[in-house]
């Protein structure tokens, strides 16, 4: 791959769970082109594969009519990824998930996706769309980190 | 897409003389699972089944649905007064229900010999 210029790759995904493994599959492929190890690598899949579910579940809320938008872009040192849908966006960050609370019933025991994003990635972000559509989470995963 | 969850039941003595059940997963956890992760444990019998041991070695992929379910497997082992551990989980995977802090709730082991001879 180039080491200077930006190349993309985009994904269409029906908002149907389970497909979400298809932009795993793609973002796993171009992170090995681009040389990450494999345990970053599987950092990746997993905050990838999260992010497309909340954009299925949450932001297109299951319906098949609409489509997420997968965009990676593979620069010289590193990986971004924008998983775009058509929901509102988030309106406020969640609480970290606490496990006692989980296991005492006091919190739900989903919820866990976008801690897990935050704390597999490098930089993760969440942006309403201007017009209360085609929001999007932008990860960020670097190139050769603590190697 | 997801690849259906299969799960069965294996009943095993530990070398310490101690009676371990052994729910065997397969495939994808995810949130279709709950038949596979949560019905096959709540198909045992409580009064008998006193240490729980989850085999993940055929699994390739949890998402946070999956790891929900798991969460509640542990409450209701609590509840029952039971205690669970866990092997076969990839490295990233070992990492992720360090993060989500299932380790608190749950010892995690490399490989079923492993497991079985702390239990």
């Amino acid at each position: 791959m180039s080491e200077k210029k930006t190349t993309n790759v985009e994904v269409r995904l029906p908002s149907r769970m389970g497909f979400e493994k298809v932009a795993m599959s793609t973002a796993s492929a171009v992170a090995k082109l681009m040389g990450f190890r494999e345990d970053r690598i599987e950092d990746l899949k997993t905050a990838v594969a999260e992010a497309c579910i909340n954009a299925i579940e949450h932001g297109n809320r299951l319906n098949e009519k609409l489509s997420v938008g997968v965009v990676l872009s593979a620069g010289a040192d590193s990986l971004e990824v924008k998983v775009i849908d058509d929901g509102k966006g988030m309106k406020k960050q969640p609480e970290k998930p606490d496990i006692d609370r989980k296991m005492h019933g006091q919190e739900d025991p989903r919820g866990m996706g976008m801690f897990l994003i935050q704390a597999l990635v490098d930089e993760a972000e969440w942006v309403a769309g201007a017009d209360g559509k085609s929001s999007y989470v932008r990860l960020v995963i670097r190139l050769d980190k603590d190697a | 897409m997801q690849s259906e969850t299969k799960s069965r039941v294996d009943q095993l003595t530990s070398p310490a003389g101690h009676p371990v059940t052994v729910l065997r997963y397969e495939g994808d956890i995810a949130s279709t699972s709950k038949d596979a992760v949560l019905g096959t444990y709540q198909g045992l019998p409580k009064g008998t089944v006193k240490q729980v041991l989850l085999d993940f070695t055929k699994v390739d992929y949890i998402n946070s649905s999956g790891i929900a379910l798991v969460i509640q497997l542990l409450m209701e082992a609590a509840n029952a007064g039971q205690k669970v551990y866990a092997f076969g989980l990839s490295p990233h995977f070992t990492k992720v229900f360090t993060m989500v802090g299932i380790t608190k709730y749950a010892g995690l082991f490399p490989s079923q010999t492993e497991a079985m001879a702390a239990l």
